[in-house]
């Protein structure tokens, strides 16, 4: 790593006079050379059922751990007694809309109470609309035949939205109040929102085991720091001049606290609600493969099997569960800033309508708390099962009629583009590799990149997955030139043309929302099991947020700047490439680093079909004991990635923003 | 500008004022440093002398306020004028300890508030002075006149004591009728009249204004000045007012401080920076101002010589230049300025044309 951090200086001077680009075409060729000559030798290829000294201890660990599970202190009096309070609590929720409990073969509240509620409480923090959209979504999952799996994926996440909540909006107030604080939180805030939803899942089932107290433990971890950052970042804005003249009149900490700080921060704390459930919900689908119930399960066993008809009416159920709670809690953070202009007629009534709201929702919990009928859905979800078939239907139309078609990209992305950058990676010697990645670190984003890049080569050689990490780098990439491509002209598109912005932005945003699980489904019924089914999941995947970064930076070009190009002669083609996107370019490399960070968590994803490399070692790690140690390295290799990618393209982002 | 619109023929005489003339406010060597050894700045002779820059490079430290000294007397409006970055905004803020003073004294009603703790600190700010701010600092979240009644919401009063209250001063602003709406409801200037009603709602004893008009549009400046003169004659209030802008101090100050640098360049009435500007700096600034409106007879009479005629008509000597013109003008013979039965000098046409006629180019650019 010397020599690393000695050759980034030459490189450095250089920059200056010939520029970034022709120093990044010389380390991609001096890589080509040395490949050619060292092509094969030291690629630290394992074969899928090898471990390595490193596996094999953290098996160990895992065997110590079980052994010991109830006698070492720090288990029995700190990690479980939270798994114990977890479990209570999802126990709780569980037996009251989704479980039989003590005794009763139904849960305490059935379908009928469940939609009341849903509905009453979506009119209440919302408006009507979203009331009968959640009556809908709701009565739908009963259709589906899904109603009970539904409702366990909803006890999960409602359980980890309260604690997350508990746990996420006092330290958000905190970190709101005091810089220390905040700058304490920040970098670990900033860690933790890089690391794709996978990676939580194995480390934790060491502490907590598997199934749905450790599920909802793993979504606490991973839904609490939007909420966190969303409340720090709402007590900042409250203006200063507020704050000041609070002051000004006396106010004590406490009073500012709770008559000027909280009361102004509501409405971004709502959404910040909103995040955190819709984290929550994506991290509950995932949990599946640890054991949490729900619909997430029924995906998992689906597309393990390769039964997409199943896999898709099971998706549909989380897509419309999605909708449903983002619309609802979008509802309420609109409410939160409408309701003191709404007029005093239509305020008088909404007390009253509230109450008897109440009364109604309690009649129908009441109802199905006692009679069957209103208790167990009715019918045998006939809806879903003519979901599944037509979804077959569907897909085997697809395969038989347009496979030719989607074959053919198929086979020509990969074979065109994947695998030979793939070669180019995993047959290269590891040293050969770790240099150019410091190498780019260095040119693109300084010598901290460059250090942080060479450690993480180094840690990654450490794993033992070497050659399964520069595969998943592989497909990385290429996805995330394709989301590039994708939201470079998207974004274009939309930063110049408000039309096609009101068009295309309320899909994006309806397509964020969506757990990256359900993005398989349809890929996988037009490509089949493959790494690239991955790909293209990914690239769909991430191509929201990256087209709406650049349409914002693209739309933030001064309209000066624009007109005075126009009266200088330029034709269309000229003030994009000359003025648009070079004005742009922060926002460039900011849609690279979160295009990356969202590709990488949905390529590792795409280990469930067929997508190999560090994807498959984690999956594989939660099924076969002998390989649980090789699932955790896996893990651990993700995250290196991961921190890789990030460091250097904040590092970019920084510059070119300098 | 018609000159009907200058405001500034208030009668600035002092000797039949009946207001008590012992200070509300004293303000000793008070110095705000900020930067990484502020509290070595003010000590150190050495450090003084230099200047902003100069400090800058040699400690890191920026000087916001150097060595400011003066006194406010009750029922005083008090001007602080200064470009941007003159220290006037952390001065006043100095003074309610919003910003902490890194050295000197701020005496209230003869004590130093500098050695008030957070409760007593809290307890002149409900009860003693308030603030009113350049970009209101209002909440969104309540209704006018729960902001109005903020300030005595967090003293305790009672709920029906404190809207009642509230809602004497919206009428006393001229708010009446918008009690129940939304600041993001109203203009500008109406946001404004809630902050100034804001502070009057707890009775202070004084009032600081820091730059409160600056954001408005120019018409409604002018409307919100004259307001302010309404109250402090319908109130009484002694007032400290943080301005950028010449016209606005010369209108409503008895006394103005200019500062630059952080450091007290003059401090005087209004005709007094006119007639005798302290340095260039302050000439430079009076420069643009209608003389005819600021100065007074005193400032241009000559002493009477023994060719002059002295059966003319009498004027005091505080009469401002332009309501005397007319008279100076119509009368044959040159106007005596008399005070208390002596003559103090003369004035005649080619006196008053001196300032009448000197001052038109500068006309447009004095506004």
């Amino acid at each position: 790593m010397a020599a690393v951090a000695d050759a980034t200086a030459p490189v450095a001077t250089i920059r200056s006079r010939v520029g970034r680009p022709v120093v990044v075409g010389a380390i991609l060729l001096v890589w080509l050379l040395l490949f050619a000559v060292f092509r094969g030798r030291q690629t630290l290829n394992l074969a899928a059922a090898d471990l390595t000294g490193l596996h094999r201890w953290l098996n160990d660990v895992n065997d110590s751990i079980g052994a010991n599970r109830n006698s070492n202190p720090l288990f029995l009096y700190f990690f479980n007694e939270i798994r114990l309070v977890i479990d209570n609590l999802v126990t709780f929720v569980q037996s009251l809309i989704s479980q039989p409990t003590g005794g009763r073969p139904v849960p305490q509240i059935g379908w009928l109470g469940v939609v009341g509620l849903a509905g009453y409480v979506s009119w209440a923090v919302g408006n009507w609309r979203v009331a009968l959209l959640a009556v809908a979504g709701f009565t739908f999952f009963g259709l589906q035949g899904l109603w009970q799996e539904s409702m366990d994926t909803l006890a999960l996440t409602l359980s980890a939205v309260l604690v997350a909540l508990l746990i996420g909006i006092p330290l958000g107030v905190w970190a709101g109040l005091s810089d220390r604080f905040n700058r304490i939180m920040t970098p670990f805030l900033d860690f933790m929102q890089t690391m794709p939803t996978f990676v939580y899942l194995a480390p934790l089932t060491l502490i907590f085991l598997i199934g749905g107290a450790s599920a909802v433990i793993t979504t606490v971890i991973y839904a609490a720091p939007p909420a966190i950052r969303i409340t720090a970042h709402a007590i900042r804005s409250v203006p200063q001049t507020t704050v000041e003249a609070a002051d000004s009149l006396g106010t004590t900490r406490t009073q500012q606290l709770v008559k000027v700080l909280l009361p102004m921060s509501k409405r971004t704390v709502v959404m910040g609600v909103n995040q955190t459930i819709m984290a929550a919900l994506a991290m509950v689908t995932i949990a599946a493969l640890i054991d949490a119930p729900g619909l997430g399960k029924t995906v998992v066993q689906a597309l393990q099997s390769l039964d997409v008809g199943t896999a898709f009416n099971a998706g549909l159920a989380i897509v419309v569960m999605a909708i449903v709670l983002d619309r609802v809690t979008t509802a309420a953070a609109a409410r939160t800033e409408t309701r003191r202009t709404a007029d005093g007629r239509f305020t008088g009534w909404r007390r009253p309508l509230l109450g008897a709201g109440a009364v109604a929702a309690l009649v129908l919990v009441y109802l199905s708390h006692t009679y069957v009928w209103a208790a167990e859905f009715p019918g045998d979800g006939t809806v879903g099962s003519h979901i599944a078939s037509a979804a077959d239907t569907a897909t085997g139309w697809l395969q038989d009629h347009v496979s030719g078609l989607t074959n053919a990209l198929r086979d020509a992305l990969t074979n065109g583009l994947l695998n030979p950058f793939q070669t180019l990676l995993t047959d290269s010697p590891w040293w050969l590799v770790g240099a150019v990645l410091a190498g780019l670190g260095a040119v693109l984003g300084g010598r901290w990149a460059a250090v942080t890049a060479a450690v993480c080569v180094g840690l990654l050689v450490g794993t033992g997955l070497w050659s399964d990490s520069m595969t998943t780098l592989a497909s990385t990439a290429v996805a995330t030139v394709l989301v590039m491509l994708l939201g470079a002209v998207v974004g274009v598109w939309m930063g110049r043309s408000a039309l096609a912005d009101r068009l295309i932005r309320p899909t994006l945003d309806a397509a964020q929302v969506m757990p990256p699980f359900v993005y398989l489904v349809p890929f996988l019924a037009l490509f089949g099991a493959t790494r690239f089914t991955a790909i293209v999941a990914a690239v769909v995947y991430a191509a929201p947020v990256a087209i709406k970064i650049i349409a914002d930076g693209v739309r933030n070009v001064p309209e000066a700047t624009v007109e005075a190009a126009t009266s200088a002669g330029c034709n269309t083609w000229q003030i994009i490439t000359k003025v648009q996107l070079p004005m742009a370019r922060s926002a460039l490399t900011l849609a690279t680093n979160q295009g990356l960070i969202y590709v990488l968590s949905m390529v590792v994803v795409g280990g469930l079909v067929g997508a190999g490399a560090l994807g498959y070692d984690v999956v594989a790690g939660f099924s076969q004991g002998e390989l649980y140690g090789k699932g955790l390295a896996a893990g651990l290799a993700i995250v290196l990635l991961g921190v890789m990618f990030d460091r250097i393209t904040q590092a970019a982002a920084r510059r070119t923003r300098a | 500008m018609p000159p009907a619109q200058t405001e500034v023929s208030r009668p600035r005489d002092t000797s039949e004022d009946p207001r008590d003339r012992t200070p509300v406010i004293s303000v000793r060597r008070l110095w705000k440093v900020f930067g990484p050894k502020a509290d070595e700045v003010p000590g150190s002779e050495e450090l003084c002398g230099l200047t902003r820059r100069e400090l800058m490079d040699r400690t890191g430290c920026t000087a916001a306020v150097r060595d400011v000294n003066f006194e406010v007397s009750n029922g005083e409006v008090f001007v602080v004028m200064g470009l941007s970055g003159s220290g006037k905004s952390t001065l006043v803020r100095c003074l309610t300890r919003l910003i902490e003073p890194t050295a000197g004294e701020v005496v209230f009603e003869g004590e130093d508030i500098r050695g008030a703790d957070p409760r007593r600190l809290r307890e002149l700010r409900r009860s003693k002075f308030s603030m009113v701010f350049q970009h209101f600092g209002l909440l969104p979240h309540r209704k006018v006149v729960d902001n109005v009644a903020f300030g005595l919401e967090i003293r305790g009063m009672s709920k029906a004591e404190r809207v009642k209250r509230a809602m004497e001063t919206v009428e006393l602003v001229g708010l009446a009728g918008y009690e129940n709406s939304y600041p993001d409801q109203l203009s500008g200037g109406m946001q404004q009249r809630v902050g100034l009603a804001r502070a009057l709602a707890g009775d202070p004893d004084v009032l600081f204004f820091d730059e409160p008009f600056s954001a408005l549009d120019p018409l409604i400046r002018r409307d919100m000045q004259s307001e302010v003169i309404r109250l402090h004659h319908e109130v009484g209030k002694t007032m400290v007012f943080i301005t950028h802008d010449l016209s606005e101090a010369l209108k409503l100050g008895d006394r103005i401080l200019i500062m630059r640098d952080g450091k007290t360049v003059q401090c005087g009435t209004g005709d007094e920076l006119v007639g005798a500007p302290a340095d260039d700096y302050v000439r430079d600034f009076v420069k643009d101002v209608p003389r005819g409106d600021v100065l007074t007879l005193r400032w241009i009479m000559r002493p009477a010589g023994p060719d002059d005629a002295l059966d003319g008509p009498e004027l005091g000597p505080d009469v401002v230049v332009r309501e005397a013109t007319r008279a100076v003008l119509a009368a044959e013979k040159p106007v005596k300025v008399v005070e208390n039965g002596e003559l103090l000098g003369i004035v005649g046409d080619e006196e008053i044309l001196s300032v009448v006629a000197g001052q038109d180019p500068g006309r447009e650019g004095g506004a």
